[in-house]
Parts: structure tokens; C-alpha cells; sequence
């Protein structure tokens, strides 16, 4: 039963130190794009066989001294980070950045390893390795394209920006701890709630908030995020903007909703009557990231920098969902969080397309898609939006879930309301942005004028992994509930 | 056959196109064309199959998303039956006038049908949460139709109808959220919502979300100004749905989850809105009267046309709702035929909507057919005797009369100046004797000789504005028509709260 709950963790790392050793046993001599194809097919093919043979009918298990939970439906959000994990990985064969193919993809599936541990523990100490691993991992990913200074740089700033606020984090948990005497969450929430909350404890909480909005990008710790997508390759962009938000934000609706519940620290962001505490910090973080993600992402002409910007926002509209604090809320920001994750992956996997076929990522050279391939076309319309909320795509029951839930939530209704009506009017905003691109693909634009030749430049696996991310968002756009009894693991 | 049958064959219709052959556009046309009559066809279905109108009647309910109390519900009553007639008739008009469409045909017909998907979807809707998804469904391909294949200020115009409706449903979205979680129904149906009574101070403020929400769709003043730009920068058969069809989702959504489940709530803001919808009528028609472009003329004539149906729903008295949904109904037929005959009929041949520029071109000889029927269509859209405009502006002031005599005396000034600006439209698009006050342009008289056989109004074209005008005619000289469905309708159950609250009388 115990190993079973690990399951998913052990196979990961094994893998990652499979693809290791064969890479540098056997691939050395072979050309780039050979390794990763290779490579690819095995970790698809394992990761593949490790979910059919998984049992997934148990009981939830926990292993309450690691503060370790394990359920159908937490594997469930594992074997997502695992396909999403798959896809960033076949994606990095749409462009030629390395030889080092077996530490990249060793590095990938060590991050995933991470992401995974971020969705069921419960544990401060398990939680902040779990986050290191993901974050050390993509600190490397981001500079692996080393011919590149915009790489670089990128990935210096992301390590800057990443120390700082893992040390910000680690220190709320050592106040945290300091406050409580306990690293178990709950346990933690316990003390919290049995007596007079000490100023220390909020402290901690503030300081460990910090961190996690660094992790999911929220303003004003955002800065890292354009400059990271940018430089990254299209397959570690693919991976913070998915799997890296999936699970910080997983790992979050865990800390807020089992350990800060208790009102000493999680405070109250009503317009009356505010008090410190991580929902007052949340919603100022949310406030912020709507209005700063959305009004520069309306000034991009990059695509890869818009789709960080508007990543911003979006970690904002999540946001919104968790102050509600409720188990609703919570799951309501995990189909988000999910929804999201997939169309990041497919607009990246566009970013990709775009940059081989027009050498750049500028946002004006999306126009003429339609004519140049019916099919991409109307995926990145999809995805599009999808992002901005219209039925009956996925993202619009995100939308949906997360502001009904924010609604409904009774500890602090008008706390959250005025969040849900500034969402709504920031996502009139992002309609602008969104429509501007979908027109832009859907103008028919003469190919001679572009002086290029008709045909896209995409392998068919990419297209593959586009179809089926589309795909998905429709199908879970028209019936919603699916998503959500898997998430719940009923 | 039954009425559901119409989101079927629209959206068949949409997928079917992408499989026409490109390089003849004419299998795409008469494909477009019979996807178009099959759906009229599915939307009288109701009627023919005899359904009472006084009876909110299910059609398809099943499950959709159990865990919120949603449902795929569509139920129609007389209504219904009512608006997805006047869609059904648009959307074949609507084909009949876009023969010429000679670039990507294919995917102007899938955007087409997608856009009547949605229409016939939210008069279908008996589940708030589903008339909002398909509100909203209609917002993107309206905005491509109009991108793409419109005409002067293509974008600007698309990117505000956008923009306008989202901001719309955004309010809206946050009014039935309201109403289903706040007041403690937890279900989404309007039948279930109908009989609950929300308690006064709710419905004061959840009132003019849900009201407002959907007017500005509507074309409610001061919410109006997507009208004219959109409706100008559309291409013929975008502005014919514009106008014939997608205002009316906003009156009908108005109707159905503003004013019958809040009456109250409309009493308390009867009289602000009811000004609002006062003076819509007569700005727009102001305004219409000052305009040079001839297709700006007929958006403002369309705010101030909508401005009577709002008026009607505002005056919560049964001649006022009936009147209401005649106007609908009406509007969405001459409204259509007017810019069917602007857009294809004279902007396609001459290039030019400028009234100065109509002037010199003595179009009346030219396009004695455009000429006729443009006058009918006037006379009509003025509110003559005998067309259907009369009956549903005579019945909106009878009920307005009990509710507030001066905004009825007010809207009264709007119909006198909507014959004038109706008057003066027709008078100097085909009428103008003054040729020689403007020069016309040398690029328009080159283009009058070049094309001199493509003056001729094609069969299409005639045919379509002949039934439009048809359908004026009949519903003018016999309201009963449409009233023997609509009046029963207002007796349902699902009116119980506004009847409660001393409404319909």
C-alpha cells in the first residue's frame, strides 16, 4: 500500500536515470535529433506502460509521519504532469539547442519528479524539496540552449530571482515552525486554531506567501517570467508555463486549505474590514497580477512574452479561487490550474511552430496561418479561446468554476467580490488581446507577398500533441464534469 | 421535426462547408442556401406541429453538468416559436443576399451557420447557464464575419461589437450567478427560477445586472454606439443577422430572465430605464437624421427601433411585452431587408454609401427594383398602417401609455422623426432630383459604366426582399398572427412573478 502511493515518484526518477544511462552508454555518436526521438519513444513507452499497469481502483493512502497523501485523484493530476512532461519533451525536438540530450531530458523528468511530490505532500520540509528539485531543474533547462545570450540570461535571472525567494519561503516555514513546533500541515493548522495566533506565525505565513507567488508567477514576482519563456527552449518554456504552474499552484490549494485555514493567519481581504494574513497577501498578489499581466500583455508584439503575460493574469484569476478558501475553491483552482496548463503547452508548442516557419516570434507573423494550414489555425484558436473564457471551450468553466466558487464561499463574501468583478472586467480586457491574434491567423494573407513556400514546418508529432491538446479542451469545455470527478478521484 | 432540430442542421451546416469543393463556390451557395431552408423549415416545425403556445413545452433535457444543477434544457412556448420563425427568415434572406460572396465562401457560410447556432440556441434555452453559453458562442464568429469580410472600418467596428457584447455578458454572468447561488435555488431553470420569489432587496440590485447585461446588445442608450459601427462595418449578411436577429437576443434575454424573474426589481428601476429606452428612441432617430452614410442611417434607425422593444419590456403591461416581441419580430424583418438593400443592393454596385454621392447617380432609374422596395421597406420601418412596424409601435405606446405617459409622448416625437429621417434617406439615395448639386465622383461613374449589367438586382436578391417585404406586409395586416402565439405565452407560468407583482395587466 505505502509503495503504491509513491508509485508514480519511483518510476519517474528511475526513468530520468534510465534515459541517463543509455544516453551516455550508447546515443554519444549519434546525431542530435536522433538521441531525442529515441529518447522520447522510451519515456513515452514507459510512462505509457507505468500508467496502464497502475492500479488506480484503491482507497486513498496516507502516510501521516511524511504527511504523504496519496488518491486516485491526486494520481490522476500525476499522470497529467507526466503527459504534459511528455509533450515539452517531444516538443524540444522542434529545434536543434544541445548536445547534452540526456542530461536534458534526465533534467526534465527530475523536475517532474518534483512536481510531483509538490501534489501530495503535506509535510513543510517534503514540500520545500520538492519545490528545489523542480526549481534547480529548471533553472539548468532555461540555460540549456547555451549558444544563446537570451538564454543565459534568462536563466541567470531566473536563478537570482528563484534563490531569493526559495530562501524568502524557507524562511516563513522555519518561523512557521518556530510559531507552531510542527511541520505536518495539519498538525500545523491545529496549533494555529488553539490558541491566540502569535504575530510570529503571520509572519511566516507572509514570508512563505512570498515564495509561492514567486512559483506561480504572480505580480509583483512576476519579473522572471517574460524573460524565462522567452530565452528558454520551446520544450523548458513548455514546462514552467505547464507542469511548474500545475503544481505550485496543486501544492498551494494544499498549504492554504489544510494548514492556514485557522482566521488567526489567514486574514480577511474585505474592503472594511482587512486584516493581515495570506488571503489579504493573495488578494492584493491577485489584484495586482489581473491588472499588470493583462495591460502588458495588450503591449506584446512577441508572442513567447505575451503568453507570460497573460500567464501572469491568469495566475491572478487562480488566485482569486483560493482566497475563496473553500474545498470547492480548491478544486475549482485545480481545473484551472489544469485547463490552463494544457493550453499553455499548445500555444508554446505554437511559439514553436512560429519561430521555424517566420524566424521570429513576433505576434504579426501568426497572419496568414489559415491559409498556410487550416489545421494549426484553428487549434491556436482553441487555445486562444480557450484562455479567454468562451464557451464551450475548457477555460471558460474555469472561469466559470472559480468565480462561482469565489462566490459562494461564506467566510468573507464581499472580500472576494470585488475580486470577481475586477476579473471580469480584466478579462473584457483580454478578449482585445486574444481576438486580435485569432484575427490576425484567420486573415488570408498571400504567400508569395510573405515570400515563403506554402507548408508548414511542423513535425507531425507536434501537430499530434497540438490536436490532442485542443481536443481535450473542447471535450472537457463540453463536458466539464469529467474533469472534475477526475480531479476529485470519484 | 421539432424546433431542436434547427441547432442541428446549423451546425451540420457549419461542418458541412469546410467540405465543399474551393474552387466552386456555387455548391457551397446552394448548400448554404438549403442548410438555410431546412432550418426555417425545423424552426416552424413548432408551429405546425401545433405546440400550445401558452405552455413552456420541453423539447431535449438531459443532464449536462449535474454537480452545479445545470442542464441541457430547450423548451419553446409561443415566444419561442416567434423568434426562431424570425431566425429561420433571416437566415434564408441572409443567404439569398450574400450570392456575390466570392472570397472564402466556405468559410463565411461556417461562420454564418455558427452564428445562427448560437441565435437559435439562446431562444431555445430553458436553462439560464445554457442561454448564456450560447449568448456567448455568437461572440466570436460575429467578430470574424465582420473582420474579415466587412467593409469600411472593419476592424474597429468588429472589435467593439466584441467587446460591447462581452462586456454585456459579463454583467450578465455575474446576474446569474447571483440568482443561482445567492438566493439559494441552486438550479439554473428558468421554469424552477420562475417560481421563486426573490426577495426585494436582491432583486434591486441583481435587476439591472441581468437587464442592462443583455440591453446592450440590445442597443440601450448609452450602450448604443456598437450599433452604427457595427452594423456599417458588417458585410450584408452580418448586419441582416446583426440586426435582424442578434439585438433581439439581448431584448429576448431581457424579457425572459430580466423582466419576468425580477418584476420587482424592473418596477424599481422601471422608470430610470424606461428613460434610458425614451431616449434611445429618440437620440437614435436624432441622430439618424443628421448622418451622411446610408448604412449609419439605418444603424441609429435600429437603436431607436430596439428603443420600443426595450420600452415595451419596461412597461411591464401585457400590450407593452406583446408589443415588445411584435417589435422583435418586426424590426428583425425590415431592419434586415433595410440593410440588405443598402449593403448589397447599392453599396456593392455604386461603392459608395455617402449620400451626397448617391445623389448625383439617379439610382431610381438605375435600380427601379432597389427603388420600390426601399420605399416599402421605408414606409415600414416608419411605422405605416399596414405594415407590421405599426402594430408592435401602437401596442408598445398603449402599454407605455399606462405605465408613463411622457415617456409614451416623448417616443411619440421619435416616430415623427423616424419619418423623417426615413423619408429624407429615400428621398436622396434614389429620389433626388438635384443631380447636378454634387459631382459624382469619377471612379463611381467609370464604375456605373464598366459594370452597367451588374445594376441588375439578381433573382436571389429579389427574391429575398420580396418575402421580407411579404412578411411585413402579412404580419402588418394581420397581427394576429404572431399575437395568438404571443399573448398565450405571456399567461404561462414561467410570467407567474410578474403577474404576482401586479404586472401584465
Amino acid at each position: 500500500m505505502v509503495a503504491r502511493a509513491v508509485l508514480p515518484e519511483i518510476c519517474t526518477a528511475f526513468l530520468a536515470l534510465l534515459v541517463l544511462t543509455v544516453d551516455l552508454a550508447w546515443l554519444t555518436t549519434w546525431s542530435e535529433s536522433a538521441r531525442k526521438t529515441l529518447l522520447c519513444v522510451v519515456c513515452t513507452l514507459a510512462l505509457g506502460i507505468a500508467w496502464i499497469l497502475l492500479d488506480r481502483n484503491w482507497e486513498p493512502v496516507a502516510i501521516p509521519t511524511l504527511g504523504w497523501m496519496a488518491s486516485p485523484g491526486v494520481t490522476c493530476l500525476k499522470g497529467l504532469i507526466a503527459a504534459l512532461t511528455l509533450g515539452s519533451l517531444w516538443l524540444s525536438r522542434e529545434s536543434s539547442f544541445t548536445k547534452h540530450v540526456g542530461e536534458y531530458f534526465a533534467l526534465t523528468l527530475l523536475a517532474a519528479v518534483g512536481a510531483m511530490i509538490l501534489c501530495s505532500t503535506q509535510h513543510l520540509i517534503l514540500a520545500f524539496t520538492g519545490l528545489e528539485l523542480l526549481s534547480l531543474s529548471l533553472y539548468v533547462l532555461t540555460a540549456f540552449h547555451k549558444d544563446r545570450a537570451l538564454s543565459a540570461e534568462a536563466g541567470l535571472k531566473y536563478f537570482l530571482f528563484g534563490g531569493v525567494s526559495a530562501a524568502t519561503m524557507l524562511y516563513g516555514f522555519s518561523l512557521l515552525h518556530g510559531a507552531t513546533g510542527e511541520l505536518l500541515l495539519p498538525k500545523v493548522a491545529m496549533k494555529l486554531a488553539a490558541g491566540p495566533v502569535e504575530p510570529i506565525a503571520v509572519m511566516g505565513v507572509l514570508f512563505a506567501s512570498a515564495g509561492f507567488a514567486f512559483k506561480i508567477s504572480a505580480a509583483p514576482f512576476h519579473l522572471w517570467t517574460p524573460d524565462a519563456y522567452q530565452g528558454a527552449t520551446p520544450g523548458s518554456a513548455a514546462f514552467i508555463a505547464s507542469v511548474s504552474k500545475l503544481a505550485s499552484f496543486a501544492l498551494l490549494a494544499q498549504v492554504t486549505w489544510v494548514g492556514w485555514n485557522p482566521a488567526g493567519v489567514a486574514g480577511n481581504a474585505s474592503l472594511g474590514s482587512a486584516k493581515p494574513g495570506w488571503i489579504a497577501f493573495f488578494a492584493f498578489a491577485a489584484t495586482a497580477s489581473i491588472v499588470i499581466g493583462n495591460l502588458a500583455a495588450l503591449a506584446q508584439s512577441g508572442f513567447r512574452r505575451f503568453i507570460a503575460y497573460s500567464g501572469v493574469a491568469h495566475a491572478g484569476y487562480m488566485l482569486v479561487g483560493l482566497i475563496a478558501n473553500t474545498q470547492d475553491a480548491a478544486y475549482s483552482v485545480l481545473y484551472y490550474a489544469v485547463t490552463y496548463a494544457i493550453g499553455s503547452l499548445g500555444l508554446i508548442a505554437m511559439s514553436a511552430i512560429l519561430e521555424n516557419r517566420r524566424g521570429s516570434d513576433a505576434i504579426s507573423g501568426f497572419a496568414g496561418w489559415m491559409r498556410e494550414s487550416r489545421f494549426l489555425a484553428v487549434c491556436l484558436m482553441v487555445f486562444l479561446l480557450s484562455q479567454a473564457g468562451i464557451p464551450p471551450l475548457a477555460g471558460f468553466f474555469a472561469k466559470f468554476y472559480v468565480f462561482s466558487a469565489a462566490l459562494k464561499s461564506h467566510g468573507a463574501p464581499h472580500g472576494v467580490f470585488w475580486l470577481v468583478a475586477a476579473s471580469l472586467v480584466a478579462s473584457c480586457v483580454a478578449l482585445y488581446y486574444y481576438l486580435r491574434i485569432v484575427r490576425a491567423a484567420f486573415e488570408a494573407r498571400d504567400l508569395a507577398e510573405a515570400g515563403q513556400a506554402p507548408g508548414m514546418p511542423a513535425l507531425w508529432i507536434t501537430r499530434a500533441w497540438i490536436g490532442a491538446c485542443a481536443l481535450l479542451l473542447v471535450w472537457w469545455g463540453c463536458f466539464p464534469d469529467k474533469l472534475l470527478s477526475l480531479l476529485r478521484g470519484s | 421535426m421539432t424546433p431542436t432540430w434547427t441547432l442541428v442542421i446549423c451546425l451540420l451546416g457549419a461542418i458541412l462547408q469546410q467540405f465543399m469543393p474551393r474552387t466552386e463556390p456555387k455548391f457551397a451557395r446552394a448548400t448554404a442556401l438549403l442548410t438555410a431552408f431546412l432550418s426555417l423549415a425545423a424552426a416552424f416545425s413548432g408551429v405546425v406541429n401545433g405546440m400550445d403556445p401558452g405552455v413552456f413545452t420541453t423539447l431535449t433535457r438531459a443532464p449536462w453538468v449535474p454537480g452545479l444543477g445545470i442542464e441541457f434544457h430547450l423548451a419553446a412556448d409561443g415566444i419561442t416559436h416567434c423568434m426562431l420563425v424570425l431566425t429561420g427568415i433571416a437566415a434564408v434572406a441572409g443567404v439569398l443576399f450574400s450570392w456575390n460572396v466570392e472570397h472564402r465562401v466556405r468559410d463565411f457560410f461556417s461562420l454564418y451557420f455558427l452564428l445562427l447556432t448560437g441565435c437559435f440556441g439562446v431562444f431555445l434555452s430553458a436553462d439560464l447557464f445554457l442561454l448564456f453559453v450560447f449568448y456567448e458562442l455568437a461572440i466570436v464568429p460575429k467578430y470574424l464575419l465582420i473582420a474579415h469580410w466587412g467593409s469600411k472600418n472593419r476592424e474597429h467596428g468588429a472589435m467593439k461589437l466584441a467587446l460591447y457584447s462581452f462586456v454585456g455578458s459579463a454583467l450578465v454572468f455575474a446576474g446569474i450567478l447571483a440568482c443561482a447561488w445567492a438566493s439559494g435555488v441552486g438550479s439554473f431553470s428558468l421554469q424552477e427560477l420562475g417560481k421563486h420569489a426573490f426577495p426585494p432587496d436582491f432583486q434591486r440590485w441583481v435587476f439591472p445586472l441581468l437587464f442592462v447585461g443583455f440591453a446592450v446588445l440590445a442597443g440601450m442608450f448609452p450602450f448604443h454606439t456598437w450599433a452604427p459601427t457595427g452594423h456599417s462595418a458588417a458585410p450584408t449578411a452580418a448586419s441582416m443577422l446583426l440586426a435582424g436577429v442578434v439585438m433581439k437576443l439581448g431584448a429576448y434575454g431581457a424579457l425572459r430572465a430580466g423582466v419576468a424573474l425580477m418584476p420587482q426589481g424592473a418596477a424599481m428601476w422601471q422608470m430610470p430605464l424606461g428613460m434610458l429606452a425614451a431616449i434611445g428612441i429618440v437620440h437614435g432617430a436624432w441622430v439618424a437624421l443628421t448622418q451622411r452614410d446610408i448604412k449609419y442611417i439605418i444603424g441609429y434607425s435600429s437603436v431607436s427601433h430596439m428603443g420600443f422593444a426595450l420600452l415595451g419590456l419596461l412597461s411591464l403591461s401585457s400590450a407593452g411585452l406583446s408589443g415588445a416581441v411584435l417589435q422583435m419580430f418586426s424590426h428583425g424583418i425590415i431592419g434586415g431587408l433595410l440593410f440588405a438593400i443598402a449593403g448589397r443592393m447599392i453599396y456593392d454596385r455604386t461603392h459608395t454609401r455617402e449620400l451626397a454621392e448617391l445623389e448625383g447617380l439617379n439610382l431610381q432609374k438605375l435600380m427601379p427594383f432597389a427603388a420600390v422596395s426601399f420605399v416599402l421597406a421605408g414606409f415600414a420601418s416608419m411605422g405605416m398602417p399596414g405594415f407590421s412596424g405599426f402594430a408592435a409601435e401602437a401596442h408598445v405606446l398603449a402599454g407605455a401609455w399606462k405605465s408613463f405617459p411622457s415617456l409614451a409622448i416623448l417616443s411619440g416625437v421619435g416616430i415623427v422623426l423616424g419619418a423623417a429621417f426615413t423619408l429624407r434617406v429615400v428621398h436622396r439615395t434614389f429620389y433626388a432630383a438635384g443631380a447636378g448639386e454634387v459631382e459624382p465622383s469619377p471612379a463611381s461613374t467609370k464604375e456605373k459604366q464598366a459594370h452597367g449589367e451588374a445594376l441588375v438586382i439578381s433573382i436571389p436578391e429579389r427574391l429575398g426582399a420580396m418575402g421580407l417585404i411579404a412578411v411585413a406586409l402579412a404580419v402588418g395586416l394581420w397581427p394576429r398572427l404572431l399575437l395568438d402565439w404571443i399573448v398565450p405565452a405571456l399567461e404561462s407560468p414561467l410570467f407567474e412573478n410578474l403577474r404576482k407583482s401586479g404586472g401584465l395587466q
